[in-house]
C-alpha cells in the first residue's frame, strides 16, 4: 500500500516536473496582422484560421508546446516592425507571421535575416517580398500567379482588346504589368492601363473611361475590401450591357464579402489560388470548422493563407524534431509539400515561395449563396516574376 | 502673463527681467520627470523599443506644441514634416552617408527648409484655412511619395536602409538600447533648445500674438515675421523626429506622411496639454503606453478604449480629472523652494 503511494507520488513528480520541462520548451509563435483600420477584415481571417488549426491539431508538437502570440500592427510598418522587435528580442519566439500588406512584410524582413527568425508571410501577395531576407517563407500567393493564368484564359477565349483597371500601388501594379505581358505576348492588345488611388471609393468615372474604350474585357484589381463597390458601379455604369467582361484576379470576389455583393457580380471570371467552394472534402470540413467557429463567417483567401502558414510551421517543426534556429527551420520547410483546403501545394525550394494550383472561377449563385465556382485548373504555378528573372 | 515673482510698479524693468529669469529655473517636477526618464533606461530594458517611439512621438508632439501651445496656429498635416525629415534621412542613409548625426542635422535642416516655404501658406488666413491648407501640403507630399516610386520606393516603403553607428562607435543593437539612448538624448537637447526659446522674448512675443494678434501689432511686434520663425523651427523639430523614426528603424513607408499620424498627434498634444512643453511628452507617454497595453489585451478592440477614454478626456476636463493631484504638486513646489531658498536670478542674456 505504502510503496504504491509513494510510487504514485514519484510519477506524479516526475510528470509535473515533466511537464514543467515542457513548459519550458515551449516554442513561440509572434503573428502579427492587421486588426484594426482598413485592413482589419484580413487580420480577423488569418486569426481564426491560425486559431483553428491549432484547435484542430493541438498546441504540442514534437515535444514542444506551441504558444501563439496575437499582435495588432494596424497595416501601419513602423509599428510591425517595433512589434517585430519586440516579439524576437522580448519574447523570443521562434517566428514571426502574418502581414497583411506589403509594406509591413518588408519592414520586418531586415529582422528576419538579422534575428535569423524565420517569416511567414500569410497574406501580403507583392512578388519582390520573398527576395527581402532568406529566411522569409510565403504561404499565401503573389498577385502575378493569378494575373498571368487570367491573360493566358482570355487570350484563348478570343478576348482581344482588354482595358486595365488596378489601385494604384505596388500590387496593384504588379497585377497591371504581369497581365500585360503575357496577355500581349498572346496576341492581345491593352487599349488603356487606368491606375485608381488606393482610397477612392468612387470608381465610376475610371468605369466610364473604360466603358468609352469599348474594350471586351475590363481586367480588374483592387484590394479585397473594395471589390463590393466596384462591381455595383460595372453594373451602374452599364458596362455589363456595352459587352465589357469582368475579369481579374480573385480579389475582386473575395468569399469574405462575395454573400453581401448582389446579382450584378454574378458571371464575372475571375482566376485565384482559394474558393471556399472548392470541391474537396478536405475544404468542405475546412470551411465548415471556420464557420462553426467564426459566427458562419465564410472563409476567404487570407484565411487559407493563415491555416496553411500554421501547418507549415507544425510540418517543420516536426521535421526538426522541435529544433528552432531559423536556418534549420527554413531548409526544412523548402520543398515541402500538403494538401491544403485550397488544393495540393508546395513550397519552392529556390525561392521559399508558394507553388499552387491556379483556377478560373465564374461567380454563380449555389444553394442560394453566392460563390466562385471553379471550372478550369491550371496547375502548380510558380510566381512568374521570380521564374522570368532565372 | 509675467506672473512668478512680478514686480512692482517702481522698479518694473528689473522686476520683469528677475521674474522672467525665475521662469527659466528648472523646477523639482521636472527634474524629477527627467531623471525618471532616465531610470528607464537602467531599469526596464524590455521597453527600450516602445520607449523608442514615445521619445520620438513626444519630440513630434513637442513640436507641434510649439505652434499650438505657443504660437497658436493650429495643423492638421504635422505629419509632412516629419515624413519628408524621415524620407530624407532614409535617402542621405541610402545613398550618400550612413551617419545617424549628420543625417539628423540635414533632416531637420531639410524639414526646416520646407517649412519655412511652406510657412507663407499658413500665414494666410484664420484657423480654418490654416487647417486646410496644413492638410493639403501633408497630402500633396505624400502622394509626391507615392508617385516618386523610383526614389522612395512607392507604396513598398523604402528599402535597404543600413544606418551606420553613431559617430563611429554605437552601433544599433536589436534590443533597441542604443536606439533609445540616441533618441533620448536628442530630445532632451532639443527639449532644452525650445524651453529656451519659449522663455526668451522672442517666445513672449509669440505668446502675446497668440493672445491677442491686435494688439501685439500695435506695440509694433512683427506677426509674420515671428510666426514664419516659429513654423520653421517647428518644422526642423518634426523633421528631426521622422528622421529618428527612419534611423532607429532603418526603415521609412508613405505611412510617416498619412493623415492619421497627424491627427493622432494632436490627439497627443490634447491628452497632455498643450503651452507647457511637458504636454508633448507626457501626451506621447500615456497614448503609446496606453495603446499598447489596450492592444496587448484586445487586440481588436483597443480603438474602442482609446476612444472612451479620449472623450472622457475632454468631457471631464483634463484639471478636474487630474485635480487630485494639486496637493502633491503644491507639496513639490514647498518642497522645492525649501531646498532652493529663493535662488537669485542669475543675469540673462536675452
Amino acid at each position: 500500500m505504502l510503496r504504491t503511494l509513494i510510487g504514485s507520488a514519484v510519477v506524479a513528480v516526475s510528470a509535473f516536473s515533466a511537464a514543467q520541462a515542457v513548459a519550458q520548451d515551449a516554442v513561440k509563435i509572434g503573428l502579427i496582422v492587421p486588426l484594426t483600420g482598413q485592413q482589419a477584415s484580413t487580420g480577423k481571417q488569418i486569426e481564426a484560421a491560425v486559431r483553428l488549426y491549432m484547435a484542430q491539431n493541438g498546441t504540442n508538437v514534437a515535444g514542444k508546446k506551441i504558444e501563439l502570440i496575437v499582435k495588432d500592427d494596424g497595416a501601419v510598418p513602423d509599428n510591425t516592425k517595433r512589434i517585430a522587435q519586440e516579439l524576437i528580442v522580448n519574447d523570443k519566439v521562434a517566428f514571426i507571421a502574418g502581414f497583411g500588406v506589403t509594406p509591413a512584410a518588408l519592414a520586418a524582413a531586415p529582422l528576419a535575416t538579422r534575428a535569423k527568425v524565420p517569416e511567414i508571410i500569410m497574406a501580403a501577395g507583392t512578388s519582390t517580398i520573398t527576395e527581402a531576407s532568406p529566411y522569409i517563407v510565403r504561404t499565401s500567393f503573389t498577385l502575378p500567379q493569378s494575373s498571368v493564368v487570367i491573360a493566358d484564359w482570355a487570350v484563348k477565349n478570343g478576348i482581344k482588346k482588354v482595358v486595365t483597371l488596378v489601385s494604384d500601388y505596388a500590387p496593384g501594379a504588379d497585377a497591371e504589368s504581369s497581365f500585360k505581358a503575357r496577355f500581349t505576348a498572346g496576341g492581345g492588345q491593352v487599349v488603356e492601363s487606368i491606375r485608381v488611388p488606393l482610397a477612392t471609393p468612387d470608381f465610376a468615372p475610371f468605369l466610364q473611361r473604360a466603358r468609352d474604350t469599348k474594350a471586351d474585357a475590363i481586367f480588374i484589381f483592387v484590394p479585397s475590401g473594395q471589390g463590393g463597390t466596384l462591381v455595383k458601379q460595372y453594373v451602374e455604369r452599364g458596362l455589363d450591357n456595352a459587352g465589357i467582361k469582368l475579369i481579374g484576379p480573385g480579389d475582386v470576389t473575395d468569399d469574405d464579402l462575395l454573400p453581401t455583393m448582389g446579382d450584378a457580380v454574378i458571371g464575372t471570371i475571375t482566376a485565384h489560388m482559394y474558393s471556399a467552394a472548392h470541391p474537396s472534402a478536405l475544404n468542405k470540413a475546412f470551411v465548415e470548422a471556420f464557420k462553426k467557429a467564426n459566427n458562419n463567417l465564410r472563409p476567404n483567401f487570407m484565411a487559407v493563407g493563415g491555416y496553411d502558414g500554421m501547418k507549415l510551421i507544425y510540418d517543420a517543426l516536426k521535421k526538426t524534431n522541435g529544433a528552432t534556429g531559423g536556418d534549420t527551420l527554413v531548409s526544412a520547410m523548402k520543398g515541402m509539400s500538403w494538401e491544403s483546403p485550397r488544393g495540393p501545394v508546395s513550397i519552392d525550394p529556390e525561392t521559399r515561395d508558394i507553388v499552387q494550383n491556379i483556377y478560373i472561377r465564374k461567380v454563380e449563385r449555389r444553394d442560394g449563396e453566392l460563390y466562385n465556382i471553379e471550372f478550369e485548373t491550371v496547375e502548380a504555378v510558380k510566381d512568374p516574376v521570380k521564374a522570368a528573372k532565372k | 502673463m509675467i506672473d512668478a515673482g512680478a514686480g512692482t510698479a517702481a522698479a518694473p524693468r528689473a522686476d520683469v527681467g528677475h521674474g522672467f529669469a525665475a521662469r527659466g529655473h528648472w523646477r523639482p517636477p521636472e527634474i524629477a520627470f527627467w531623471l525618471a526618464v532616465l531610470a528607464t533606461v537602467f531599469l526596464v530594458p524590455s521597453w527600450h523599443l516602445i520607449l523608442n517611439d514615445v521619445a520620438i512621438l513626444g519630440l513630434f508632439a513637442l513640436s507641434l506644441d510649439l505652434l499650438i501651445g505657443y504660437a497658436g496656429i493650429i495643423s492638421l498635416g504635422h505629419a509632412a514634416y516629419f515624413g519628408f525629415g524621415a524620407y530624407v534621412a532614409g535617402l542621405l542613409a541610402k545613398y550618400w552617408i550612413a551617419d545617424p548625426v549628420i543625417g539628423l542635422i540635414v533632416a531637420g535642416s531639410a524639414a526646416a527648409l520646407l517649412g519655412f516655404v511652406t510657412s507663407f501658406l499658413v500665414l494666410r488666413g484664420s484657423d480654418l484655412t490654416r487647417l486646410m491648407v496644413t492638410l493639403g501640403v501633408a497630402l500633396v507630399l505624400r502622394e509626391i511619395a507615392n508617385q516618386l516610386g523610383w526614389l522612395t520606393g512607392g507604396a513598398d516603403g523604402l528599402q535597404g536602409i543600413n544606418m551606420g553607428p553613431i559617430l563611429g562607435l554605437f552601433d544599433f543593437d536589436i534590443a533597441g538600447l542604443v536606439a533609445y539612448v540616441y533618441s533620448l538624448i536628442v530630445l532632451f537637447f532639443l527639449f532644452v533648445l525650445a524651453r529656451r526659446i519659449v522663455r526668451s522674448t522672442f517666445g513672449l512675443s509669440l505668446r502675446s500674438v497668440k493672445d491677442n494678434p491686435m494688439r501685439a501689432s500695435a506695440i509694433g511686434i512683427r506677426i509674420n515675421a515671428r510666426l514664419v520663425a516659429i513654423y520653421t523651427v517647428a518644422a526642423a523639430y518634426a523633421g528631426v523626429a521622422g528622421a529618428l523614426l527612419t534611423q532607429t528603424t532603418s526603415f521609412a513607408s508613405l505611412d510617416v506622411l498619412s493623415f492619421d499620424r497627424s491627427a493622432d498627434l494632436l490627439l497627443v498634444l490634447l491628452i497632455g496639454g498643450p503651452g507647457y512643453l511637458y504636454g508633448g511628452l507626457i501626451g506621447a507617454i500615456v497614448f503609446k503606453l496606453m495603446q499598447d497595453w489596450l492592444a496587448n489585451l484586445t487586440p481588436q478592440y483597443w480603438q474602442f478604449w482609446i476612444g472612451l477614454v479620449l472623450v472622457l478626456l475632454v468631457v471631464i476636463g483634463r484639471e478636474r480629472m487630474f485635480g487630485w493631484t494639486l496637493p502633491v504638486r503644491a507639496y513639490l513646489e514647498r518642497l522645492g523652494a525649501r531646498i532652493w531658498p529663493d535662488r537669485p536670478a542669475p543675469a540673462r542674456k536675452q
